[in-house]
């Protein structure tokens, strides 16, 4: 299997993202809470302070180390969640299709229609914030295109040879989904899941930025733009490097993701290798 | 006289146009397989074979149901059988083999576990226990190698290798009857030899009942004891293999065997002429019970 350019970029950017969140507490020079000094606020980067310092004193570089783990948890758990509910719903549907196969196919659809911030707000509306609620809501809202696909890709393997000789030599239906079905869709189940995460990392800046997310003094990269809004003029950096983690960190799942499409699945490659 | 191992009782069955309309495919087909033997089923594309075969199975799809008839496998009626007890019988007591070798596994697992997953799924075996029977059932279909061979992936295999692990999944749980529709097709003539024998000579020495169906007749000498040739949903013919080649008395068999090419034979001219039937099957639609196969025979044609 060749991969491009941008996947190795973007293996790159997310290695990165991914090394930063579990050597935090190994490499990070401060303690991203209780280490605030007001003596030393609003601090432009410099040789101890290398992002800078915020409103309360605490280095930037820090809190961003830590807040990697947040959006890496956010990334995976809500994937997982979104994958698991995806993969189900869609499989099913397009196996036995009938009437679960309309239902299946019409809750798809009402969920691409709301717009999936605005579902991820009403639940964490109803469950409050904090991390478990924020994972949950993101879970829920962004499994429709995982579930389009699995139902799709099931309804072109149910007509493969080996599907239908597992047929006539008796396997039951869940163990046709699963030893004959579900390893052969992984390829663009798992491109739909690397391309989540960056969207779960956005949503999580989003709604921790309107303050439903994580909650202070707990670093996340949307909670930092909250705080460093009012300060953008003052201390740009206290803005600009939560906003350049989020940029880099997308980036990075979005460009893996490319790259995994682009190799797993040859129909799809746009570009000569 | 013993049993009959399958008993097919004048089995209709259609595509379900609408509610009230099935535009039928089979038009009340019989025929027995006793135990053990190998009964061939002959007919051009669209006569009928396969969906027999799939009915048996149980494993007609939605336009497709049966309109009427019955199947007795052992004297159960498969066509009322509950679909969980029709699934064990799958795969255990009647199993198939497919025309299309290279698409019938699964490319993602090797072959020897998808082997060994029929001694588990119908044996209840473990996977270590079962691991050990798939290399012998390999080992069984003349695989050579076996304890290497179980561990590669099918795309590693040749067309006529993994036919063979088709043969032996389908053998694996011993089964009273097996379905072969059409195996050989896809594989080239000295492949096709090699696979007709071992078919032959493992259901001979397991005693396993061999419905075979094929367009090919030499195929279908070299293997069958008894013949039923299949046309336009009807089963027009049936006899021994021997005297259906030497005396056959339908038309359109007539026609087929007219339409088959012999080593050494010659006409006048020198040269062997052979007879085709008249264009494409004709539309059912317009067949009548008595004469369907008035437009299409060479002597029906005439005016």
């Amino acid at each position: 299997m060749r991969f491009g350019f941008n996947f190795w970029l973007g293996a790159g950017l997310t290695t990165l993202v991914i090394l930063a969140g579990i050597l935090a507490p190994w490499i990070a020079p401060f303690h991203p809470v209780l280490d605030a000094d007001l003596m030393n606020s609003e601090l432009p980067p410099d040789a101890t302070f290398w992002f800078g310092t915020d409103a309360q004193g605490r280095d930037v570089y820090t809190r961003i180390l830590y807040g990697a783990q947040i959006s890496l948890t956010v990334g995976v758990v809500s994937q997982v969640i979104n994958s698991m509910i995806g993969i189900t719903l869609g499989m099913t549907a397009g196996y036995w299709g009938g009437w679960w196969d309309d239902l299946v196919n019409g809750l798809t659809n009402v969920m691409l229609a709301i717009p999936s911030l605005i579902f991820a707000l009403a639940v964490m509306a109803v469950l409050g914030p904090g991390l478990p609620s924020l994972l949950i809501a993101l879970g829920l809202t962004n499994w429709s295109w995982t579930c389009r696909i699995a139902r799709s890709s099931t309804l072109s393997l149910k007509s493969q040879g080996y599907v239908q000789a597992a047929q006539t030599l008796g396997y039951g239906d869940l163990r046709i989904m699963f030893t004959q079905i579900l390893p052969n869709m992984m390829g663009p189940i798992l491109v739909m899941a690397t391309l989540g995460m960056g969207s779960a990392v956005l949503s999580e800046a989003a709604l921790s930025f309107l303050g439903l997310g994580i909650q202070p003094p707990f670093p996340s990269w949307g909670s930092m733009l909250t705080d460093a809004r009012q300060l953008i003029q003052l201390a740009p950096w206290v803005a600009i490097f939560p906003g350049l983690a989020i940029f880099l960190s997308v980036l990075g799942f979005n460009l893996l993701g490319d790259g995994l499409r682009d190799s797993l699945d040859p129909h799809m490659r746009t570009r000569k290798p | 006289m013993t049993a009959p191992l399958l008993d097919i009782k004048d089995l209709r069955l259609g595509v379900a146009v609408n509610r009230s309309t099935v535009h039928p495919l089979l038009k009340g087909i019989s025929f027995q397989i006793m135990p053990g033997e190998a009964y061939g089923l002959v007919g051009e594309s669209g006569s009928g074979k396969s969906v027999t075969s799939l009915a048996v199975m149980g494993l007609l799809k939605k336009p497709l149901t049966v309109s009427g008839g019955e199947i007795l496998f052992k004297g159960q009626n498969l066509l009322a059988l509950p679909k969980r007890e029709m699934r064990r019988l799958r795969g255990n007591r009647i199993a198939m083999i497919f025309q299309e070798p290279m698409t019938a596994l699964n490319p993602l697992s090797t072959v020897g576990r998808q082997i060994a997953e029929m001694f588990v799924l119908h044996q209840g075996k473990s996977w270590g226990e079962a691991e050990k029977l798939a290399v012998e059932a390999l080992g069984n279909v003349r695989v050579p190698n076996p304890d290497r061979r179980a561990k590669n992936y099918p795309h590693q295999m040749s067309g006529g290798l993994r036919q063979r692990v088709m043969i032996a999944m389908a053998l694996a749980c011993d089964p009273d009857l097996l379905i072969a529709d059409e195996p050989t097709t896809a594989l080239d003539v000295t492949v096709q030899a090699e696979v007709l024998r071992l078919i032959k000579e493992l259901c001979a020495a397991r005693g396993t009942a061999v419905l075979f169906i094929s367009h090919d007749l030499g195929v279908i000498a070299s293997v069958c004891q008894r013949v039923g040739v299949m046309y336009s949903g009807c089963l027009v013919e049936e006899n021994d293999t021997r005297a259906l080649f030497d005396n056959p008395r339908h038309e359109y068999t007539r026609g087929l065997l007219g339409a088959l090419p012999r080593l050494g034979s010659r006409s006048e001219h020198g040269r062997q002429r052979l007879v085709d039937i008249d264009s494409i099957i004709a539309d059912r639609s317009k067949l009548t019970e008595t004469r369907f196969i008035a437009p299409r025979g060479p002597e029906g044609s005439q005016p």
